[in-house]
C-alpha cells in the first residue's frame, strides 16, 4: 500500500501491481517531478498583518502544515518555492513585494493569504492594493478575515494538486517547437 | 479634584485673558480653544509646575470643510503628577495652515507632526524634519483631507491590470 499512497495519480494502480517482485514503479518524469515538488514546498511568509497571526497557528504544531510537506520556512526568497503573502499590502510596500517574488527562483507559487491580499479587504481607500494579483500572479486565493486554519490547509491541498497537474519545468527539457 | 481641575482652566483665563477664545467642560474633559499664536506659551505655561503636564498623548487635526477656518489642530495633554488630561484646540485658516511646532517640548511631537502634514498638509514652523510619515515620496494631495477624491489612485509601481 505504500506505493499507491505516494505516488497516487489521477489512473493509479492497484496495490497488486506494484507489489511486484522486482520492486519497481513506472511513471512520468513530468508526474514524478510534481509529486516531489508538491511535498517539499518551502515557504516564505511575506507577513504584514492580523492573518500573521492565523499563519502561525496554521504552521506550528496544533494545525501543522509540515503534515503537508510544507514546513521549512524560509527567510530567504532565493530559497522558497512558495510565497506566502498573508496581510494588506500598501501601495507603498508595493515594490517591495514585486522584488521579493522576482528574487525567488523557479519553480514558485504564490499565495494570496486571506481577504486584504485577496482584494484589498475592507480597505478600499488610498492606500492598499486591491489584491495582490495586481502586482504579482497568485496561484492560490484563500478568503477569510482571517481564514480559519483548515481553510488554509484546504487551500494548501489544493496548491498541491494544482502543482501534481501542471505542466513542469526542468533544466533539460526538451522546448516544444 | 474637581476644584484643582477648574483651576488650570481659571488660570489659563487670567494668563492669557486675550488668547483664549473660550474653556469648556465636555463629558468631563477640560478643553481649551486659543489663538494659534500663542500655543507655545500655552503649552510653556501648562508644562510647568503646579499643572505640570508634562507628556503629549496625542496631536491630531479635523478637517471642517467649507468653514473659515477650515482646520481645527487637536492637542491632548497629560499630567503624570497629577493624573490629569486637558485637551487644546485651536483653529487654521484653509488658505495658511500654519502653527508653531511642539517639538522643542515633546520629542514625539516630531513624529506626531509629520503624520498630521502627511495626512492634511499642515505646515509646522520650526520642524527639524517636516517630510511624509506614512506616504511615500511622490505621493501627491492629502489624503485625510475631505476634498481629497474617495477613488484615487496613486500607485508606486504600474499595476498588472
Amino acid at each position: 500500500m505504500p506505493g499507491k499512497r505516494a505516488l497516487s495519480n489521477g489512473n493509479a494502480k492497484s496495490a497488486k501491481e506494484f507489489d511486484m517482485e522486482g520492486g519497481f514503479i513506472t511513471t512520468k518524469f513530468n508526474h514524478i517531478l510534481g509529486w516531489a515538488r508538491k511535498f517539499s514546498l518551502f515557504h516564505y511568509p511575506f507577513v504584514t498583518a492580523c492573518c500573521g497571526m492565523e499563519y502561525m497557528s496554521a504552521a506550528c504544531a496544533h494545525f501543522d502544515i509540515d503534515r503537508f510537506g510544507a514546513g521549512w520556512t524560509r527567510f530567504s526568497p532565493r530559497q522558497s518555492d512558495m510565497l506566502l503573502v498573508v496581510g494588506t499590502i500598501t501601495q507603498k510596500l508595493a515594490p517591495v513585494l514585486r522584488t521579493v517574488y522576482n528574487q525567488m527562483t523557479e519553480p514558485k507559487w504564490v499565495v494570496a493569504f486571506g481577504t486584504c491580499a485577496v482584494s484589498g479587504g475592507i480597505y478600499d481607500n488610498y492606500a492598499v492594493v486591491q489584491g495582490i494579483d495586481r502586482i504579482i500572479p497568485v496561484d492560490i486565493y484563500i478568503p477569510g478575515c482571517p481564514p480559519r486554519p483548515e481553510t488554509v490547509l484546504d487551500g494548501l491541498v489544493k496548491l498541491q494538486e494544482k502543482i501534481q497537474n501542471q505542466e513542469q519545468e526542468w533544466r533539460w527539457k526538451r522546448k516544444k517547437p | 479634584m474637581e476644584m484643582e481641575k477648574k483651576k488650570a482652566l481659571d488660570d489659563l483665563r487670567k494668563r492669557f485673558s486675550g488668547k483664549i477664545k473660550e474653556t469648556f467642560l465636555k463629558f468631563g474633559d477640560e478643553i481649551v480653544i486659543i489663538e494659534r499664536d500663542s500655543l507655545l506659551d500655552v503649552v510653556k505655561f501648562l508644562m510647568k509646575e503646579p499643572y505640570s503636564f508634562t507628556m503629549l498623548l496625542d496631536l491630531t487635526c479635523v478637517d471642517h470643510i467649507g468653514q473659515e477656518n477650515r482646520f481645527q489642530m487637536v492637542y491632548h495633554l497629560f499630567s503624570l503628577s497629577n493624573n490629569h488630561r486637558l485637551r487644546i484646540k485651536l483653529s487654521l485658516p484653509e488658505k495658511d495652515p500654519v502653527v508653531d511646532s511642539l517639538t522643542s517640548f515633546f520629542k514625539n511631537a516630531n513624529w506626531l507632526e509629520r503624520e498630521v502634514y502627511d495626512m492634511f498638509g499642515i505646515q509646522f514652523n520650526r520642524h527639524p524634519d517636516l517630510r511624509r510619515l506614512f506616504m511615500y515620496e511622490g505621493f501627491e494631495g492629502y489624503p485625510l483631507r475631505k476634498d481629497y477624491p474617495l477613488r484615487k489612485r496613486q500607485p508606486r509601481i504600474r499595476l498588472r491590470k
